[in-house]
């Protein structure tokens, strides 16, 4: 798992025109532009990162889950995967992968989920909603813009029977997916901060971002 | 040294919990719901009828149902799929929620004695009849793109019904959430490929859904993008809302887990 699962795409870290890490439980967002990538480097491993793009020209042409799915034909996020928007336009695709499946389907959690999932005391826990509503405000956007969103890194089989577990992440330190934006897109991020479920191995922790400029002969 | 013994056994607390609500979840929970409601079951009395309507293929209707009232709707020909969004009348904000459905159930399956959640950790809608029980909340509907790729030309789709639908209540594209489809038998292989399980549809075919809030719903009635017969015309459909009787103590649909009694209980205070 230590080596690109796209070798040829691999960009070398001194180039970045931007590295940042992300503390654990906080957001982050950033405009990237068509041709960049984005790196998501799950730094000390097993770390949900939640996810969402926005069209920059027009946010209310967003991310959709359900679009991405029927146009890919299957229910996991991986290599190659398209992601599509509410226009049915492909706004980014995953150009490298070294962790092999992400989720798109169970959505963010959130204070309000939590008290019924968990029980009610864990209504007063940090979670990815609140991160996507700060971090979407500085955009103009609010909660009626959250949409579902892609949780990279994090492990939900479904079964045949529609069985559906979080269940333990499978990225090791050091996996990242790199995300190459085909339109110019506001990505915003919550560094999951869940303590209830596997998805971080009952632990969150630090992210780091990276941005590279597309190859000089591609633009 | 404290703080990080206490830190790895609340970790471990919080592990034993999500394994002892998983066990329930998927092993208890399934084995307590209900069987599915006969074709010819749960008939509706005419004096219970608030409104009904036919809907043709490829075309929406909006319905506001008050809390405690059902929609039933009815799939004629068993040709046709039904995909459903809504909002909470008070705030529209509040909505349904499919990632939200799917996780707290520990399923992407739901049938009769499941619900449908908001996005505030509040049930939206119960399933009370169900003589189906495939329906899809991963997929999505039909949209311009996926009318164009079967068809060859862009027809009537169920993202622009409703984003008609939205407009007509002063919303719009930013409050379109991930919809449920009734009546589309979608499923996933080892790999994780979705298949149409065809032999899953009917004539007569309904589900009644419960309003556990004041709620404003859009149903569209395109074929599913993954049915293989969606270039035969799809049937109308019939949509009654109609009044039933308060849940009792013991309804199937509140009580399945304790997630959902949770849910329940917030629901109610809303109301209380």
């Amino acid at each position: 798992m230590t080596s690109p699962a796209n070798p040829s795409s691999n960009p070398d870290s001194s180039n970045a025109v931007y590295c940042h890490d992300v503390p654990a439980e906080r957001p982050w967002s950033r405009v990237l532009k068509q041709g960049q990538t984005l790196r998501i480097i799950d730094s000390e491993g097993q770390q949900a990162v939640d996810a969402l793009l926005y069209c920059a020209d027009d946010p209310t042409e967003r991310y959709s889950a359900q679009d991405t799915l029927r146009v890919q034909g299957s229910a996991y996020v991986e290599l190659g995967t398209r992601l599509i928007s509410n226009r049915g336009r492909v706004m980014a695709h995953i150009a490298a992968d070294t962790c092999g499946r992400h989720d798109t389907s169970a959505g963010c959690c959130s204070c309000e989920s939590n008290a019924i999932r968990f029980g009610e005391e864990t209504k007063y826990q940090h979670a990815c909603r609140e991160n996507f509503i700060l971090e979407l405000s500085r955009h103009g956007l609010t909660k009626r813009d959250i949409v579902a969103n892609l949780n990279f890194f994090m492990n939900v089989p479904i079964e045949s029977s529609g069985k559906f577990t979080v269940v333990d992440g499978i990225s090791a330190p050091g996996n990242y997916v790199d995300v190459t934006a085909d339109m110019d897109v506001i990505f915003v991020i919550s560094n999951c901060p869940q303590v209830n479920n596997p998805c971080n191995g009952f632990n969150p922790t630090p992210i780091r971002v990276m941005i590279w400029d597309p190859p000089a002969d591609v633009t | 040294m404290t703080t990080a013994q206490t830190k790895q056994e609340i970790a471990e607390a919080n592990r034993r919990r999500y394994e002892q609500l998983r066990a329930a979840g998927q092993d208890l929970t399934p084995k307590g719901l209900p069987e599915a409601t006969a074709l010819d079951g749960a008939p509706i009395a005419s004096e219970a009828v608030v409104s009904r309507e036919q809907v043709p293929a490829g075309w929406y209707a909006t319905v506001r149902l008050r809390r405690g009232e059902a929609l039933r709707i009815v799939d004629d020909s068993g040709r046709s799929s039904v995909s459903l969004i809504g909002w909470r009348e008070e705030d529209t904000s509040e909505r349904i929620n499919c990632a939200d459905t799917v996780k707290v159930q520990w399923s992407a399956a739901i049938s009769k004695g499941r619900v449908i959640l908001s996005d505030m950790g509040r049930v939206f809608l119960s399933l009370v009849e169900d003589t189906c029980g495939a329906h899809d909340l991963l997929v999505g509907g039909s949209t311009p793109a996926s009318t164009r790729a079967a068809y060859g030309a862009t027809s009537r789709n169920t993202q622009e019904n409703f984003l008609s639908a939205a407009a007509k209540i002063g919303l719009s594209l930013r409050d379109i959430p991930p919809c449920v489809t009734f009546f589309a038998p979608v499923s996933l292989d080892a790999k994780g490929r979705f298949l149409w399980n065809s032999s899953r549809k009917r004539a007569g075919d309904f589900v009644d859904l419960r309003a556990e809030m004041n709620l404003v719903l859009v149903v569209s009635n395109c074929s599913h993008p993954l049915d293989p017969a969606r270039s035969a015309s799809p049937g109308p459909i019939t949509v009654i809302r109609h009044r039933i009787p308060p849940p009792a103590q013991d309804d199937p649909c509140r009580t399945t887990s304790p997630e959902i009694v949770r849910a329940f209980e917030f629901t109610d205070r809303l109301y209380a």
